[in-house]
């Protein structure tokens, strides 16, 4: 299979659109009516064939535009891509796994010679074909990490493991909802998660951590996370949210269908193994709320699960003022009718809307 | 009354703690202002031997108690600009066992603490203890510009000029805790500033 | 599935590297790389001995980087229950084994300016692939080594032509000790001590860093157990509804497996927390030998590591 690359934006004229396959594999995140925080932690493992679990670094329509967007970023703010000096073994880490990874999983796209230290590496998407000595960073145009992220989809955050905790000591971080690596860089794991409500109270980041400190090489593991956006828009940081910030307000009841997304994040989390840091990839899928609404079973869901989420997420979430006009339209979309568990489509099972 | 009860807060605010002796030959102390009067609360003869006192005055008059603790090593400076090449220096040299004390203003221990851990002192190493001005070091989220002092909330950037709301989110990396502005999505609306704490 | 992955190797060669030690070299079977590693990681090597099957961690002393084998040493211990008598005198080249993916307990902490390394005997196996990834990536560090006798130092000659200025090495018989205060006292701050030897050593290490106001994060320590024959024991496993008994030359973590529970581990020797059990009744009294569980909770009767503690009295029942 190739994958069919869009010319798309995600700023200004937002020409980002999901196709009907991508519609189909969105990573809808909730497998039940409501929404409460878990560690809802899993094997990364594969997945159905096609689904967005099936390959270790998933790829899809968006990522030529995805990493042109990227680079549009850094150049604009360098500081979104940073790494403390004692993570440069991990970069090499994170870079070695991307690579073997994609030259395995899609051997049409990339390729990745390896002679020793001698490595080449073919991009073809982004028409890149470089060759460098592994572990010497004077043969890359960027440090290990930048260089790779710049050629993957998603966040990376590269995590320091001592004093049994997570320390956020490196990453890429441009497709974040709204925090910032340049202010968070160097916290534990309890630190950048500080300002999150409700989850500290229910044990949920002492339990985590348990859990991630104990990822051993060769056993990755997942979990999806979510949020709201207005617009397809990649960049939500903090950074730059006094410029974002007032799209939040352009929602109408006529606009809402295309403008509101739910933002999904596809976390995984990867053993390094020369510096035993762990890698922690945050892929965003973004999926308008008419696309969404295509799927019977998302519809019912979305409307029970934001009209009852509770007011402290839906204000850390970003979309508090705007749940009102949300969940006017999102009610048109449930019947009352019940939903099969799990959070897959279920298009053969689910019966379409019922007027 | 120089000292302040911090309300409960999120998990990277940092708590500060209250200066004990510890075991060890060499004692580095770094206080500001009202500091002074947690080095003197800590202060025992068997410290001061090894003791390097670095004292920011800002105004205040007790550099003549300081001194008459009679620590090995003293420094009054004006600011802590004008000490930190200083303090770098002095961690250069240090051993692993040298004790850290750090009291006064959180913008003073802030930045001696990074100097610390900069040179290889894990922070929870180093004691400290808040004493004097609550007022914050802030840093601008938008335009990364450090505002000292900042004593209400929201405030200006002094830098980009922004309307920033206080959050008590805090890099120890940067030595400040995190300004965002505040009518982003409602442009002027401002709501009149207050003190943090009020 | 409890523990690491497994990598299905072949024993390529054998060396007695003295009296107790011997070294084991693996190559996967299928002929296929080995993953690389970080400088102070194990594996869990499972040994079929008989009907039990014995899982025991030894640090990987070859090159992190070099994927074509790993190598073991083992000391031969003739009280143990068997795993290192196993290895010594059944394993032989050419032989299949099964070995976990590594796992690092041990790891260097790379924000350090200097890596202080002290080892005791066979505690100097860790210390062999971090020397190996310091010389490759850079790194002040320094050894210091301490063994009963020339003829069981490990290594010994090794250290010294590789390392003249990094390595020192002390023997016990000829009234060598390592001046520890002194050697503590001169580092300068950034620092990281790491000991691997007999407890005796690292209590002695422990102390001594917190006498002299050493930062707790910098000091880091490994101690694998093996775990101890001791007397039989019964077991009542609440959540498989099973009792089950704890042979005389086996752990209660192996007696679990082989009555089919799957409990969860990681390192087997006390030191991971992965095998933590809680206690939901009991009547005696345990034999706590974990690295793991603090002082109080080994007194609170609330918990136990199945894999190297035991327990002797008349009742005793496990959440698992």
């Amino acid at each position: 299979m190739t994958i069919q690359f869009n010319e798309e934006t995600f700023r200004d004229d937002y020409t980002f659109k999901n196709s009907d396959w991508a519609i189909q594999r969105f990573p809808f995140p909730f497998h039940e009516d409501s929404y409460m925080y878990s560690v809802n932690m899993e094997q990364h493992r594969g997945g159905p064939e096609g689904s967005i679990y099936e390959k270790r670094f998933d790829v899809d329509e968006h990522y030529v535009a995805e990493m042109r967007d990227r680079a549009m970023v850094l150049a604009d703010d360098p500081l979104r891509c940073q790494s403390l000096p004692h993570m440069t073994l991990a970069g090499w880490d994170l870079l070695e796994l991307i690579m073997v990874s994609k030259s395995e999983d899609y051997p049409d796209l990339f390729e990745l010679h390896r002679d020793g230290d001698q490595w080449r590496w073919v991009n073809k998407p982004l028409g890149i074909d470089d060759t460098f000595t592994f572990l010497d960073e004077t043969t890359l145009p960027y440090g290990p990490m930048e260089y790779i992220t710049r050629q993957a989809q998603g966040d990376f955050c590269v995590l320091d493991q001592r004093d049994d905790n997570l320390w956020m000591d490196a990453g890429t971080v441009t497709t974040q909802a709204d925090w910032s690596l340049d202010f968070d860089i160097g916290m534990n794991f309890f630190e950048w998660h500080a300002p999150v409500p409700l989850a500290h109270e229910k044990g949920i980041f002492v339990r985590a951590l348990k859990f991630l400190l104990n990822i051993q090489q060769g056993s990755p593991a997942r979990r999806l996370n979510w949020t709201m956006t207005v617009n397809p828009l990649l960049d939500t940081s903090p950074e730059n949210y006094h410029k974002w910030g007032i799209q939040k307000t352009t929602i109408t009841p006529d606009n809402i269908g295309q403008k509101q997304h739910l933002r999904v994040e596809l976390q995984t989390f990867f053993r390094l193994p020369r510096s035993n840091a762990l890698v922690f990839p945050i892929r965003c899928y973004l999926c308008n709320f008419d696309d969404m609404m295509t799927m019977p079973k998302w519809g019912r869901r979305l409307h029970r699960v934001i009209r009852d989420l509770p007011e402290e997420l839906a204000t850390y979430k970003g979309f508090i003022d705007n749940r009102p006009m949300m969940l006017d339209y999102l009610a048109k979309f449930d019947d009352g009718l019940p939903t099969s568990p799990g959070i897959w489509p279920d298009k053969d099972s689910e019966p379409p809307l019922q007027a | 009354m120089s000292k302040f009860e911090f309300p409960q807060s999120i998990r990277s605010r940092p708590v500060w703690g209250t200066l004990e002796p510890r075991a060890g030959k060499h004692h580095l102390m770094i206080a500001d202002a009202q500091g002074a009067e947690a080095i003197l609360d800590v202060a025992t003869p068997e410290l001061m031997t090894g003791a390097h006192i670095i004292f920011i005055a800002k105004g205040t008059d007790y550099g003549d108690k300081l001194r008459a603790l009679n620590p090995a090593q003293y420094y009054e400076g004006p600011s802590y600009e004008a000490a930190a090449s200083r303090i770098q220096r002095v961690l250069q040299d240090a051993k692993m066992s040298t004790q850290v004390y750090l009291s006064g203003t959180e913008s003073l221990m802030g930045q001696a603490m990074r100097e610390c851990t900069n040179a290889g002192i894990p922070y929870t190493a180093v004691q400290t203890e808040h004493r004097g001005s609550t007022a914050r070091r802030m840093q601008c989220v938008h335009c990364k510009g450090i505002t000292e002092d900042v004593a209400i909330d929201p405030f200006v950037c002094s830098h980009c000029g922004l309307n920033l709301f206080v959050r008590d989110h805090y890099s120890r990396r940067l030595a400040a805790y995190q300004g965002v502005c505040i009518d982003a999505e409602d442009p002027g609306n401002v709501p009149p500033s207050k003190g943090i704490y009020e | 599935m409890s523990g690491a992955e497994k990598i299905d190797v072949t024993v390529t060669e054998i060396v007695a590297v003295n009296e107790l030690v011997t070294r084991f070299k693996f190559e996967r079977t299928d002929g296929g790389l080995l993953p690389t590693f970080s400088g102070g990681a194990h594996t869990v090597v499972e040994m079929k001995d008989g009907a039990i099957t014995r899982m025991n961690p030894y640090s990987l002393m070859s090159d992190p980087m070099d994927q074509s084998a790993y190598t073991i040493s083992v000391r031969r211990d003739d009280e143990g229950r068997g795993g290192s008598l196993f290895m010594h005198n059944n394993v032989s080249v050419g032989d299949k084994m099964v070995i976990s993916y590594p796992v690092n307990l041990f790891s260097l902490d790379l924000r350090a300016k200097k890596q202080l390394f002290i080892a005791g005997g066979i505690g100097i196996t860790p210390f062999l692939s971090q020397i190996k990834q310091m010389e490759r990536l850079g790194g002040a560090w320094e050894l210091h080594y301490a063994c009963r006798n020339a003829a069981l130092g490990s290594y010994v000659d090794e250290l010294l032509s590789a390392h003249p200025y990094e390595a020192h090495v002390y023997y016990d018989d000829e009234k060598q000790a390592i001046a520890l205060e002194e050697l503590l006292n001169g580092q300068p701050v950034g620092t990281h001590v790491y000991v691997c030897g007999p407890k005796g050593m690292i209590n002695w290490v422990r102390a001594t860093t917190e006498k002299l106001g050493w930062p707790r994060e910098a000091v880091h320590y490994e101690e694998f157990l093996a775990p101890q024959p001791g007397k039989p024991f019964e077991v009542k496993l609440a959540v498989s509804n099973k009792v089950i008994q704890v042979g005389e030359d086996e752990s209660l973590l192996e007696a679990m497996e082989r009555s089919g529970v799957d409990a969860p581990y990681l390192c087997r020797g006390g030191a991971c927390g992965q095998c933590e059990t809680r206690v939901i009744d009991y009547s005696g009294n345990f034999i706590h030998r974990d690295h793991w569980l603090e002082d109080d909770e080994h007194a609170s009767g609330e918990k136990i590591m199945p894999c190297v503690s035991r327990f002797e009295g008349k009742t005793l029942v496990l959440d698992r």
